[in-house]
């Protein structure tokens, strides 16, 4: 029991600390920062901006960068592949080296008429200011090519073996382990939403989705990983393709539901049909937000927790070293939870995507054990 | 803000490795997968339905073969009982003739004896009273051979019908 009171009061302390520590850290920058360029300078060799650090791993990046020797780091850079009004531009980021600092961005140097910009996020800009499309291979998208692989991998060979097996012979080895993580996402997501009868024809889809989160939420937890699933670009994409699903596989039903309620006056229906249009558009939204925020969050903590080390050495090389334990213990407490966080926000995913397909295919009468209550509650939830 | 803005390419770098994800794993994954696990599924039901099926027969057989136990039994005990009763009836029934017989032959050799007896009667009879006879006659010889004797017995003759 005492153990388990001394256990939260850690963990409150460390909320609290991930609290101040970026703030304060933010603050110490910010208060140098009106002092103009040559100020800032000091102030960096002086510690380490928080800020920046943790920005810079849980942003997307032109190049793969993975730790620092000394002072020369160790990254290798990634193609880029620009159109620009000149057309396309195919090269290497390797070409982007030298940095200096303009007002609160990094500022690199200009190669083929376009350089990067540093902030929160990194960017292609045009020297003269013209449009960019950056489709560049950056290094979440690496990391989602090398999950696609890891993902193809695994699941075709899994599917060789159910082939070799057939339906007669037990599932083993790795097999098992997929398995139970497919029966679950069609026992627990994929029937109870969208009823016995229609859920097959979503259930590669639905798996399809599963898999890729967490097969990605998990890559991303790699030290040195990118933060592939916290990133909006990604979140986005993938609510967008399932509120696609969703909006045309829609029955009249749910149409006419949603333009026309039935049983309901007609001075209301000008209030409520607005504002089940926009239900509509928040729930990809909503979906978007709930996994970019979740995996954004975790990485920014678990950052958070191991810069503490360092924002605690710059005070003093013996706090630094005495901090080590507790971020320590931190940090692996935050892995854990990632782990968990991996997973759920995976399934989450999955299941409020069903949720939705669920709700735009329901027929008129409430039969295949469709479970509305339940579902609502899922989403306050979540 | 400025991470809150998608980026234009790893959106559609995203769409594309997911679509293409999507396709492949439909077709050469999850079909598959999905249909084995349905006919596994399936077979297991339907293993467990018809071994319930063989339960159901079985007890019903069971209950059939102890019937047909009882009734054996009871077929058996019937018949066992009928063959005591036949036995019974027969070993009563060789009594009951064998008594006759006996007392048949019982009768038949009382009356042989009956009639040996008379007849061995009737001849000793006969032997005694032809016996009588002769030593009478040869008393009766002796006697009246002397006139004294002969008078005597005149005078006892005489008598008897005097009495009478």
């Amino acid at each position: 029991m005492r153990c388990k009171s001394l256990f939260s009061l850690l963990v409150m302390a460390f909320g609290l600390f991930c609290l101040v520590n970026p703030t304060l850290a933010q603050e110490a920058v910010e208060g140098h920062e009106p002092a103009g360029v040559v100020a800032a300078e000091p102030a960096k060799k002086e510690g380490i901006n928080v800020t920046e650090l943790v920005f810079g791993h849980v942003a997307d990046s032109h190049e793969w960068h993975f730790f620092e020797l000394g002072t020369t780091p160790v990254a290798f850079p990634l193609p880029m592949i620009l159109y620009t009004e000149e057309g396309l531009k195919i090269m290497s980021s390797g070409h982007f080296e030298e940095w200096h600092k303009v007002g609160d961005k990094n500022v690199s140097n200009s190669h083929e008429g376009v350089h990067l910009e540093k902030g929160m996020k990194e960017k292609v800009v045009a020297d003269n200011g013209s449009t960019v499309y950056d489709f560049s291979i950056t290094k979440n998208v690496l990391s989602m090519i090398i999950s696609v692989i890891l993902i193809l991998w695994i699941m075709l060979s899994v599917a060789k073996k159910y082939k070799a097996g057939g339906s007669t012979k037990a599932p083993s080895g790795f097999q098992n382990a997929l398995e139970s993580a497919i029966v679950f996402i069609r026992d627990e997501v994929a029937i109870p939403n969208l009823g016995k009868k229609k859920y097959m024809s979503y259930m590669p889809m639905l798996l399809t989705v599963f898999f890729f989160i967490w097969i990605n939420n998990l890559l991303g937890l790699l030290p040195g990983g990118a933060n592939f699933t916290g990133n909006i670009a990604v979140t986005l994409c993938l609510s967008v393709i399932s509120f696609i699903v969703m909006v045309v596989r829609a029955n009249g039903h749910f149409w006419g539901h949603l333009l026309n309620p039935p049983g309901v006056p007609t001075g209301v229906k000008f209030i409520l049909v607005p504002i089940e249009i926009i239900s509509l558009f928040i729930k990809p939204v909503a979906l978007t937000i709930r996994l970019f925020a979740n995996m954004l969050a975790g990485h920014i903590v678990i950052l958070c927790v191991i810069s503490m080390i360092f924002i605690f050495g710059a005070l003093s090389k013996y706090a630094g070293i005495g901090f080590i334990p507790v971020s320590l213990a931190f940090s692996i407490f935050m892995f854990t939870l990632e782990l968990l966080v991996a997973a759920i926000q995976a399934f989450i995913f999955t299941n409020l995507t069903s949720v939705f397909i669920g709700a735009a295919i329901e027929e008129g009468h409430h039969e295949e054990g469709v479970d509305h209550e339940h579902n609502d509650k899922i989403e306050i939830i979540a | 803000m400025d991470l809150l803005t998608p980026e234009l390419g790893l959106f559609f770098w995203t769409l594309i490795a997911f679509l293409i994800v999507f396709f492949i794993l439909a077709k050469f994954a999850w079909k598959p997968i999905l249909s084995i696990l349905g006919d596994r599924e399936k077979g297991i039901a339907d293993a467990i339905a018809s071994a319930e099926k063989m339960k159901g027969e079985m007890s019903q057989m069971k209950s059939e073969n102890e019937k047909l136990m009882a009734q054996a039994h009871e077929e058996r005990t019937a018949m066992l009982k009928e063959a005591k009763d036949i036995k019974d009836r027969i070993i009563n029934e060789a009594k009951e003739i064998a008594k006759t017989e006996a007392n048949k032959i019982i009768m038949e050799a009382q009356a042989q004896i009956n009639q040996q007896k008379n007849a061995a009667m009737t001849e000793v009879k006969n032997e005694i009273g032809t016996l009588a006879l002769e030593v009478a006659e040869k008393i009766l010889r002796k006697q009246l051979n002397s006139s004294e004797g002969q008078e005597a017995y005149m005078n006892m003759l005489a008598n008897d019908i005097k009495l009478n």
